[in-house]
């Protein structure tokens, strides 16, 4: 990832933080954007002072659209070019209050799949156009299939999984390659603290996995891999039965 | 989210609820959203006895609020957040050539840790204790308001803050300095003492000439033994010092391999019998008199790091470390009672240590002139009362225990021991009048304004 031009979307989150981190210890130009641009500089002068890492930070309003193109002009000025971009936005968001407050529903829904739709499509244009790149998206492995327990957010997060299938199906051709993460638990701030968490990852842990993604040549990330058996199993069991389970 | 924790020696055990902040705007939220209930920040949970830990209140783990800020090359000062730990500084800063200016024994300590229990290394005869290399805190109040204090601005805060165990108010970031080295490394000289009289003598001769200094003691030999010692005096090495492969790469260390003590050793097996025979053989691991080495830092600094919870050797029960110190007058007395009472108690310890201390800095913080002597006890039927019988022979010496070991002094005992307590309470009862912010340790030895 040595002098590769980076902008890490969401990058207040413990995983992006991750990832991030192992990209400036590798010696990765970084552009870390965000909606709470307070952290995000702290993110980035962490960066600066332990990898001495090139890295720059603007605040990010992931449901600004009409400003995602001027952003990402300036992300492309300030970087002088750019190779990858990872997008770890999305909030996890109450399932009881979406439930009856559709304004919240509609919050989970921009923040996991039109914000991503919006902002990847112009890192698409972009790469499609310079025929070369790499998106890597942050899903969910709770888009596989709906449950009770998430659906709201499950269902922006299985949109934003067929959202960058398409795109990679588009670009494959083009040289630019598309990643869809789909991470199972992790030990977030989403998660910490929740009752029936099982298999947890560490952010440090799932963010190796999706760097060494990176480098190689899959399509579809389960971060840690099991997550990809435990899904296939969830994803046959029939309908009939499945609509029954508590899950 | 509940939980149950301990301290490093895993003793006491309390449930609490635990928050573990990743933005700092979620610390600063977490003050003013409790109400009725007792705060405490927790670090790398390093501390021994109940300093980390707040029973049936809310316990804030900094480990995610780990962010370094910025690092001035010419000055050496780091400013991070709370939850740096020194693991962290010293993977960043010792290959470009800087050292911590004080470290305790352990580096999986955090930045805010260091500062509330004003921690001290083997360097405080000359540099004293951790407070002494902080250039700034930032932190936030029981009022949720934000301060800063130094050892020039907001003097009182500071002083309340470095030792004060966290009672004051959450560290959210500090400036420190850290010291220019050459090396990675240490010219270690190591004398053996036949007793404690020769000890104590080569420290008082030796301690001027070197920055680090600290003698191992064999705290199970008795009579004309007593207090055999292997004082260990070291400099950080220059490049003079090094040869060959190490002058070459002089902050190149070989990475060593950790192990971990997978489960709790059975305390039968830590009688008198297995601690002498212990001691004895570290002490005769060292034929001559007087040698000289060098040697990596992490082997000199932090040689229990490579074993993983070793705290587990000491049993499901847990241990508790006894540090003290003794003013210079009584040191020597106050030593021999305390070890004549150890050995004939046959409640040995695997590694003791003797130090002299500088001057103290924080108005709670533990250094004191005189010397320092540290013991570990595995809990077991009696050792409250052994311990108590310590405490008395430490009082009647005017000495005093260290907060950040403890885990069973009295309210009383703590009042005898730290003079300056009244003003700290003063301190305490003007930014915290509620005491929203608390520990176990607060809770059994009162520190809160009546």
């Amino acid at each position: 990832m040595k002098d590769k031009s980076v902008l890490i979307l969401g990058a207040t989150s413990s995983l992006a933080r991750a990832v991030a981190t192992l990209l400036a210890c590798e010696g990765a130009s970084l552009y870390l954007a965000g909606r709470d641009v307070f952290e995000v500089e702290r993110i980035a002068a962490d960066l600066a002072v332990r990898y001495r890492a090139n890295v720059k930070w603007d605040a990010f309003e992931a449901t600004e659209y009409g400003e995602h193109r001027e952003f990402f002009d300036r992300v492309v000025a300030a970087l002088g070019g750019l190779d990858i971009v990872v997008s770890s936005l999305g909030e996890l968001g109450d399932q009881a209050l979406a439930q009856t407050d559709f304004e919240h529903a509609r919050r989970i829904m921009d923040s996991n799949y039109t914000a991503v739709a919006s902002i990847l499509a112009q890192a698409a244009n972009y790469m499609e156009e310079q025929g070369k790149g790499l998106i890597v998206g942050i899903s969910s492995v709770a888009g596989d299939r709906g449950r009770q327990s998430n659906y709201v957010y499950g269902s922006a997060k299985g949109a934003c999984s067929l959202f960058l299938q398409g795109l990679r199906n588009r670009l494959s051709r083009r040289g630019v390659r598309v990643i869809t993460v789909k991470p199972g638990f992790m030990d977030t701030k989403m998660t910490f603290g929740k009752q029936g968490m099982f298999l947890v990852a560490s952010p440090e842990a799932a963010a190796g996995a999706i760097v060494r993604g990176m480098r190689g040549s899959g399509d579809v990330l389960y971060v840690p891999w099991f997550w990809r058996w435990i899904m296939l199993i969830i994803r046959l069991i029939p309908e009939p039965i499945f609509k029954r389970m508590k899950l | 989210m509940e939980a149950t924790v301990s301290g490093w020696g895993r003793y006491p055990v309390v449930q609490t609820q635990l928050m573990r902040p990743e933005k700092v705007s979620a610390l600063t939220a977490i003050v003013t959203a409790v109400e009725d209930a007792k705060l405490l920040a927790r670090g790398a949970g390093r501390s021994y006895g109940d300093a980390a830990l707040n029973a049936r209140g809310y316990t804030v783990l900094t480990e995610r609020l780990n962010r370094m800020l910025a690092f001035d090359s010419e000055s050496g000062v780091l400013r991070c957040e709370a939850g740096v730990t020194l693991e962290e500084v010293l993977a960043v800063f010792l290959p470009r050539g800087w050292f911590p200016t004080v470290t305790p024994g352990t580096k999986f300590v955090t930045v805010g840790g260091l500062i509330c229990c004003d921690v001290h290394g083997k360097n405080h005869h000359r540099d004293g204790s951790f407070s002494g290399c902080v250039k700034n805190v930032k932190m936030v109040l029981a009022s949720g308001d934000e301060a800063e204090c130094s050892p020039v601005a907001n003097k009182d805060l500071f002083w309340a803050t470095a030792g004060g165990m966290g009672l004051t108010g959450m560290v959210v970031e500090a400036e420190f300095a850290l010291r220019r080295v050459e090396s990675a490394y240490i010219r270690l000289r190591s004398i053996k003492s036949a007793n404690l009289d020769e000890t104590m003598a080569l420290l008082e001769e030796h301690d001027a000439k070197y920055r680090y200094s600290v003698a191992w003691i064999d705290c199970l030999a008795s009579k004309g033994s007593l207090g055999r010692s292997i004082v260990l005096l070291g400099d950080h090495a220059t490049l003079n010092d090094l040869d060959g492969e190490q002058r070459r790469h002089p902050f190149r260390v070989k990475r060593k391999p950790q192990v971990s003590v997978p489960f709790d050793m059975p305390s039968a097996l830590l009688n008198r019998y297995s601690m002498t025979c212990f001691n004895s053989l570290y002490y005769g691991r060292q034929f001559s008199k007087d040698a000289q080495s060098i040697v990596d830092y992490d082997s000199y600094f932090y040689p229990l790091d490579v074993i993983l919870q070793w705290n587990r050797m000491y049993g499901q029960k847990g241990f508790v470390q006894y540090q003290c110190v003794i003013p210079p007058a009584d040191s020597r007395k106050a030593l021999i009672e305390l070890l004549t009472r150890c050995s004939t108690s046959g409640r040995g310890s695997f590694l003791s240590v003797i130090k002299r201390f500088g001057e103290q800095q924080g108005l709670l913080s533990f250094p004191t002139p005189g010397y320092t002597i540290t013991l570990d006890f595995p809990v077991k039927p009696g050792l409250w009362e052994f311990l108590n019988e310590l405490d008395q022979i430490v009082l009647k010496y005017g000495g005093r225990v260290y907060l950040a070991k403890d885990a069973r002094l009295s309210p009383d005992g703590l009042r005898q021991m730290y003079p300056e307590l009244p003003r700290w309470l003063a301190v305490k009862a003007a930014l915290d009048p509620d005491n929203l912010f608390s520990s176990s340790l607060a809770e059994r030895l009162k520190l809160y304004p009546e």
